[in-house]
């Protein structure tokens, strides 16, 4: 069975596994050139979330708590698209981040800044039938990390999409414009393209921005495209 | 249309626990799913052969029939309605893992060809910066193994990388991930 596969990686679009900058990349990328695949039946299915795993409230991370959370509150909207700009509809979404002062609800995080009872830092969403996602939460904070000396890492939101194959998974970080620790984060620069990279950094979007309630940000994320004939046996 | 450059991937960090474990699934075979129920576990080691405990699988594999829960699969075959296919399973402090399923059936490959049962396997860590894919196949499968058109393209030395190692008398396979080293597990550019 020949199938349609999705396009390959153009270099310097996706991040290198081995990043020295990158110091915990340097023990844990392969040694070896992988083993160029062509994409089987196995690769371009993959599994399908829908709207019944997904709470009506779970795209809110200010809600589901006693009181609200401290922070900047913030609207973070965007579509889904495919490499060939249509919206990818009812794919599932993930969000993980720190809470106002920059600290993950996880028990491994040690950074000493407070914990805020009314956070917890996750949230999930379903696309529309447009492709289209909102998150409401509060604007996270900056974080130290000891990758090296004064290492801080941009304020971020991660980000976790399945799209309609196996291949089409993404796991990423949406970062704000204008943030002073953008040149100097080594994971935001281990994409060398900087149009690419460009991509993860949202927009301020004041037609998202909700009267006297919340500033909108705008995130488009684009999933790997397709090709337009079968892969070759 | 005009062909728009992919969203890159980042690294999924040390506190992707906070964000995904609501969707894990150690146990794919939950119901009344048709099929062999198998458990698969293993490690997750570094360079230097240390765990790592920060790792997370994500894992899709077609049913007893082999065939897909997905809509591209239009094979004419029989389709498990309660199979769906899916695990996530972190590492835990020992970098092991461990998943129960069932023993996914033959798929076709390309053109005519048939591809042995095997799992796909994409992998997620701190310090990895975009995932990884891998496969599991099965070492009672020897015959299929060896007429599987993706294992082909590997050299010999290295295929058993791939291969899950069934012990004797129970239906629980060994497959460890090793990054680097003489063992280097296959990952695939796919
Ligand atoms: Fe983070």
């Amino acid at each position: 069975m020949d199938v349609i596969g999705y396009r390959r990686i153009v270099p310097g679009t996706q991040p290198e596994y081995l990043h020295p900058a990158y110091a915990s990349s340097v023990k844990r990328a392969p040694g070896r050139k992988l083993v160029l695949l062509p994409q089987t039946l196995s690769e371009v299915t993959g599994p399908v979330f829908g709207h019944d795993r997904v709470g009506p409230d779970d795209n809110d991370l200010t809600k589901g708590h006693d009181g609200a959370p401290i922070g900047e509150r913030i609207i973070v909207t965007g579509r889904v698209l495919d490499g060939d700009g249509r919206p990818v509809p009812h794919t599932l979404v993930e969000l993980w981040q720190c809470n106002a002062t920059g600290r993950y609800r996880h028990d491994n995080d040690q950074h000493d800044a407070p914990l805020d009872p009314n956070f917890t830092g996750a949230g999930r969403a379903i696309t529309d039938a447009d492709g289209i996602y909102t998150f409401t939460t509060i604007k996270p904070g900056a974080y130290p990390w000891r990758n090296h000396h004064n290492a801080w890492r941009p304020q971020h939101l991660h980000f976790s999409l399945f799209g309609p194959s196996f291949m089409t998974r993404l796991v990423t970080q949406m970062y704000f414009p204008g943030d002073p620790l953008l040149p100097l984060d080594p994971i935001f620069n281990c994409v060398t393209d900087a149009r690419a990279r460009e991509r993860m950094i949202c927009s301020f979007d004041i037609d998202a921005t909700v009267p006297e309630f919340a500033l909108g940000y705008r995130f488009d994320i684009v999933l790997r495209g397709r090709d337009a004939t079968p892969m070759e046996a | 249309m005009a062909k728009l450059t992919p969203t890159p991937s980042q690294t999924v960090g040390p506190f992707f626990a906070l964000g995904l474990t609501w969707l894990d699934t150690v146990d794919l075979a939950a119901g009344a799913a048709a099929g062999e129920r198998i458990v698969i576990t293993g490690r997750v080691l570094d360079a230097d052969g240390a765990p790592i405990p920060d790792a997370m699988l994500e894992v899709w594999q077609a049913d007893a029939h082999g065939r897909y829960a997905h809509a591209e699969d239009t094979q004419d075959k029989p389709k498990d309605k309660v199979f769906a296919g899916f695990g996530r399973i972190a590492t835990n402090k020992d970098g092991v893992f461990r998943f129960t399923t069932i023993k996914p059936g033959a798929v076709p490959g390309p053109g005519n060809s048939l591809q042995a049962p095997h799992i796909v396997v994409a992998l997620f860590m701190r310090g990895m910066l975009r995932h990884l894919y891998t496969r599991i196949y099965f070492s009672d499968e020897a015959g299929a193994n060896d007429a599987d058109p993706v294992l082909a393209l590997i050299e010999e030395a290295r295929r058993a990388t791939l291969v899950a190692t069934r012990a004797d008398g129970a239906a629980e396979y060994r497959w460890d991930i090793a990054m680097r080293g003489d063992a280097e597990t296959v990952f695939f550019d796919c």
